[in-house]
């Protein structure tokens, strides 16, 4: 061991820079972000392209979130969807029923889900590949018939009416479709970031061990369980999120939210956009949004135009948009170092 | 010291580990051979805590460990490779060292700061060097050839500084050529380090060259232990082990 603890002394100085300077980009980048969509609403009064970029947020988050579990993880969760729903109805529920203010009722959803996605995850993340995701799913059938069910507290199959107040904070008046906007743009630019951090980060790293291979990941020492429990919660975060844009927007909140059908468009979109690069999600998001809206647009058998799709993806790229195109650089690259 | 007292384990009605007492005083490097379903690798698994014994002890220097989970052996000094090269198949080996040390550090659950860490930098730069992996480090893992992944697994285990190192067939699945270099590289890691090593073998040329201390298992149990000349002159081993199936290494 002298010798490794020798060898330790040298060479120090040299290596503080880049992962630091990485954050600073990251953040650069998510800032040109925030400004270009922040711009969009001065050029433009189209309150179509405003309603689908508030959706993209809202989906974007969620399927962002659920990358976290199946892309950086490898706990591919069929029930993620019921932390979308769970955000949306709690953060709906707290402002209906106690009337507080935005951000206390956002900061008390985020509590809300957390201790949730504990005691959900506690159970979950013991399982292993298709029972995690069976046992999600039931989880998540559970919320939504709990919501189906109580109906004198979740208005039932009729879902949250008489919208949700919205008032003014700060300055901010979410009922303004201008505000309502530009601040779900910038929850998406946030959330991305902090998920970003957190894909960047050691723990991020330790995440990507389990996923490759958890049995090694325990002989270094990391506990394996606790570190999924973790990722658990921190993914749900992020959903419920994008649950509560999609309550802003509707104002109001459906059970639709919390049925499996929204964890099985979170994996449609994380098949569409990739799973292997972080922003991949967020292009399956406007890939699936556009579809969706151009094909609805078309014909009532929009579920067939979408399957193919799908198909095109899963058999034809056998990758995601992005994670094809980043692979296409990466060889692009390679070939050219090669010449 | 780590110190086997009385280890036993059986599934079902086999007694895969039975009654074994060794002790394995510090720097010291033990080869353990012995058949196929000797007992080897449930042995070292019962060790790394992969399974639970059912009786005995595992002391490290006076600590008893047995029924410990894998992380909390890791954390007290017992670091393992796998016959199987286990590793992280989509990082590359630097990411691969620096996570080990982020480990090793506590700072695996650590969110608010940026992977690497400054301060894993020079623990995981000096292991490649030391294995030999320096020039290959952005290499996803892999994409290695298998000498390099098994050399990467014994890194993962030498960069968390074990004060017991078990190696399960270091040179497993290797031609004869590459098996002298790994060998070479054990016995050089072994007297550089100052650790104690435990590997498993099965190329008894390998093993009567470099190990100073050899323990043959058969069924679960304690044949013979002791140095290489001893146990080639071992009657029972040579009954057992060597007469049948190596019968060109004793001459």
């Amino acid at each position: 061991m002298t010798e490794l603890e020798a060898g330790r002394a040298q060479g120090l100085a040299p290596v503080r820079g880049g992962s630091v300077l990485q954050r600073y980009r990251d953040v650069l980048i998510a800032l040109v972000a925030f400004a270009v969509l922040a711009s969009v609403p001065l050029l433009t009064g189209s309150k179509a392209l405003l309603d689908f970029v508030i959706r993209c947020s809202a989906y974007g988050l969620f399927a962002t979130s659920l990358n976290l579990l199946v892309g950086y993880t490898g706990l591919t969760s069929f029930g993620h969807g019921m932390f979308f729903g769970l955000g949306a109805y709690s953060f709906g529920l707290i402002m209906q029923k106690l009337g507080v203010p935005i951000p206390v009722a956002f900061v008390a959803t985020l509590a809300i889900t957390a201790l949730v996605a504990a005691a959900i995850g506690a159970i979950c993340v013991r399982l292993k590949e298709i029972y995690f995701a069976f046992v999600t799913l039931a989880f998540q059938m559970l919320i939504h018939s709990t919501i189906l069910s109580w109906a004198s507290f979740t208005g039932g199959d009729q879902g949250l009416r008489g919208g949700i107040p919205r008032p003014v904070f700060l300055g901010i008046d979410l009922a303004n479709h201008v505000h309502l906007y530009i601040a779900s743009c910038a929850l998406l630019i946030l959330g991305l970031l902090g998920m970003r951090q957190i894909a960047q980060s050691p723990f991020g790293y330790t995440l990507r061990m389990i996923r490759d291979n958890a049995a090694r990941a325990s002989f270094l020492g990391i506990d394996v369980w606790r570190a999924k429990l973790t990722v658990f919660v921190l993914a749900a975060l992020f959903a419920a999120m994008g649950g509560m844009v999609m309550a802003l927007f509707v104002s109001g909140a459906y059970p639709e939210f919390a049925y499996w059908t929204i964890s099985g468009e979170g994996i449609f979109i994380n098949m569409l956009g990739g799973v292997s690069t972080f922003l991949g999600p967020m292009v399956g998001t406007v890939l699936l949004l556009l579809l969706n809206d151009t094909v609805t647009r078309f014909t009532e058998y929009h579920g067939i135009v979408l399957g193919v799709v799908i198909l095109f993806f899963a058999l034809g790229l056998r990758k995601g948009l992005l994670d094809f195109v980043a692979e296409w650089f990466s060889q692009r690259r390679d070939a050219g170092e090669g010449r | 010291m780590l110190e086997i007292r009385n280890l036993a384990k059986s599934f079902g009605g086999v007694k895969a580990t039975n009654d074994v007492s060794l002790d394995f005083p510090d720097g010291s490097l033990t080869a353990v051979i012995g058949p196929n379903g000797a007992g080897k690798s449930t042995f070292f698994n019962l060790i790394t805590g992969a399974l639970k014994p059912d009786t005995g002890q595992v002391l490290l220097d006076g600590v008893d460990l047995a029924g410990c989970s894998p992380p909390e052996i890791v954390r007290h000094g017992i670091g393992r490779a796998f016959q199987v090269a286990s590793i992280f198949k989509s990082l590359t080996v630097q990411e691969t060292m620096l996570a080990a040390v982020s480990a090793d550090q506590r700072s695996s659950a650590v969110l608010h700061k940026r992977f690497p860490l400054p301060e894993t930098r020079d623990r995981a730069g000096h292991v490649m060097e030391l294995l030999g992996l320096a020039g290959k480090r952005h290499r996803t893992a892999a994409t290695l050839s298998h000498g390099d992944q098994k050399l990467l697994d014994i890194a993962l285990a030498l960069v968390l500084e074990p004060k017991v190192l078990l190696l399960d067939e270091p040179t497993a699945g290797m031609g004869p050529e590459e098996r002298w270099r790994m060998i070479d590289k054990v016995r050089e890691l072994w007297e550089t380090q100052k650790i104690t090593v435990v590997f498993i073998e099965h190329d008894m040329d390998i093993v009567f060259k470099i190990a100073p201390k050899i323990v043959v298992l058969c069924y679960g149990r304690i044949l013979a232990t002791g140095t290489p000349d001893e146990i080639r002159n071992n009657s029972a081993v040579i009954e057992a082990y060597l007469g049948t199936e190596h019968a060109g290494a004793t001459a």
